[in-house]
């Protein structure tokens, strides 16, 4: 039962089709992508009775809105906002009923940053290596929204569970993200952890969903030269020449040679997900649980750094 | 070998040399193929590194991984890509200048080294390749360029790579395939896969890109 059954009437800013991703092709350049706030994506499909893995759209600051070409059961969580059907207000978090014609919207965020629409059936474009998320740093997945788009909706799958309203953790006014430090802390002073904790950072405007961008205090290199490319992992904490921490988000390189200082974990991501440009934001270093796992020594520790530096070695630029 | 952990299910592998890497990526997939390596979402390998990404049990794993006794990459392996390459690149003369060689030449060396795919990165697909002698390494270009075609067979550092669609790029670009490098419908979706031999055979037909033969 797929076939044209939603038509963007506004496609703000950006609105994407995301779902859990697709992890697992990184060895092939393949970012894992998918919603960036997982919590609110998944709850969204909860909401409208389909699995984690439906696809729904994921909206940046300004909403967006859609017309059902048939009766459909809605949802949007997220970034809290002016929700209607058909004109008419609608409760957020919450499971809305609307006839064919029926148009869904949401307003501009109030709060935090991106909204997700899930309907009954899933957002059913074609998908790519096995996702139906947009991945803005690779293009692989669907185009961005535009106004008029026509997408498909998969078939329900069964009754939405008996669940009206979902509580939802506010956006946050000050972001919080724990990290633990590694691998490439020595690449800073020593005084790179004390900056982190204790310098007065902020969202900058700068940010997309490849990384949250930061404005405060520079991290000062210990030492020059740029690394030979290495994998990176959702969460990490890249800094380029600028010493402006980059928190990588969903669409991140797969490879980049600028050296992590830390990696935040995957269960605070979803609030830098809401955190809006200009809120205040603070690391918070973790120690290491246990002294660094299995260095062998003469083991070729020192990263040779001097001829290579002139090579490219950051995966994103080629 | 150095492991470094990576947050909190992720580890760094660390090895003296690109070669030990390549080593260290084939081990672990011999082993996961034979189920003895435990659960792990990704394996990326990289210029030095493999990044082991989703580990159930990081501590244990990084603990083990010194321990490995990891033979080197057979010297001839089966399966090589041959990938059909009009030596046509804008950048021909200015890598001949670099190599020291006459501009001829540099289709005769290129094409006779073997490769291996090294790792991926920058773009789905894209492949670092390996096997040129480090005489032959140059530098990326000082302005890199804005749009450079799908297939262009490019150079920069030690490595040779193929743009599998048009992007910017500052590689030195030696020449042009028609040979598909991603295609998202096939399995794998990429052509070279990270520890796949690589041969480049030069063509002479001088169509254009996209132009009927």
């Amino acid at each position: 039962m797929t076939g044209p059954a939603l038509t963007v009437v506004r496609a703000g800013a950006l609105t994407t089709a995301q779902d859990p991703g697709r992890a697992g092709s990184a060895h092939l350049g393949v970012p894992r992508s998918g919603a960036l706030d997982l919590p609110a994506h998944l709850l969204a499909n909860r909401l409208v009775g389909n699995a984690p893995g439906a696809a729904t759209l994921e909206t940046t600051l300004d909403g967006c809105a859609v017309r059902a070409h048939r009766a459909v059961t809605a949802a949007v969580t997220g970034a809290p906002s002016a929700v209607t059907s058909d004109g008419r207000p609608a409760p957020g978090g919450a499971a809305v009923r609307g006839p064919a014609g029926a148009v869904f919207a949401a307003g501009p965020a109030v709060r935090g940053v991106r909204a997700y629409l899930a309907f009954a059936g899933g957002v059913a474009v074609e998908p790519v290596l096995g996702s139906r998320a947009t991945d803005l740093l690779s293009g692989l997945g669907p185009e961005p929204l535009a106004d008029g788009t026509v997408l498909p909706l998969g078939k329900p799958a069964a009754p939405p569970p008996p669940l009206d309203v979902a509580p939802q953790p506010a956006p946050p006014r000050e972001l919080v993200l724990r990290l633990r430090l590694g691998p490439r802390d020595d690449w800073f002073t020593d005084a790179a952890p004390r900056t982190l904790a204790t310098g007065r950072y902020r969202v900058s405007s700068a940010g997309n969903r490849v990384g949250l961008r930061t404005e405060g205090p520079a991290l000062v290199r210990s030492r020059e030269g740029e690394l030979p490319s290495e994998g990176m992992v959702l969460g990490a904490v890249q800094v380029p020449p600028d010493g402006r921490p980059v928190v990588f988000l969903a669409d991140h390189p797969t490879t980049g040679g600028y050296p992590v200082v830390g990696v935040v974990p995957a269960a605070d991501l979803a609030a830098a997900a809401q955190a809006a440009p200009g809120t205040p934001l603070r690391f918070v270093p973790l120690r290491r649980v246990a002294p660094r796992a299995g260095q062998v020594p003469g083991g070729g520790s020192s990263v040779p750094s001097g001829p290579r530096s002139r090579l490219s070695s950051s995966g994103v630029r080629s | 070998m150095r492991v470094l952990r990576v947050g909190e299910d992720a580890l760094l592998v660390e090895l003296p040399t690109g070669d030990d890497a390549q080593a260290l990526h084939a081990e672990l997939l011999r082993r996961r193929a034979a189920g003895t390596l435990p659960p792990v979402t990704e394996i990326v390998p990289a210029a030095r590194t493999v990044l082991l990404d989703g580990v159930t049990d990081p501590g244990g794993l990084a603990r083990s991984l010194t321990g490995w006794d990891i033979p080197p990459p057979p010297a001839h392996a089966a399966g090589t890509v041959e990938i059909p390459v009009r030596y046509d690149g804008p950048d021909l003369a200015d890598v001949a200048a670099l190599w020291g060689v006459a501009p001829e030449d540099v289709p005769r060396v290129h094409a006779a080294t073997r490769f291996r795919v090294a790792f991926c990165g920058f773009a789905p697909g894209f492949g670092y390749l390996t096997g040129l002698d480090e005489r032959y390494a140059v530098p990326r270009r000082d302005t890199p360029r804005t749009r450079v075609p799908a297939g262009s067979v490019a150079l920069a550092g030690p490595y040779t790579g193929v743009y599998p669609r048009a992007s910017p790029g500052g590689w030195q670009l030696i020449g042009t395939t028609d040979a598909v490098l991603w295609d998202p419908a096939r399995e794998p979706a990429a052509l070279l896969t990270p520890g796949t031999p690589v041969r480049f055979t030069a063509v002479d037909a001088p169509a254009e890109r996209g132009r009927p033969a």
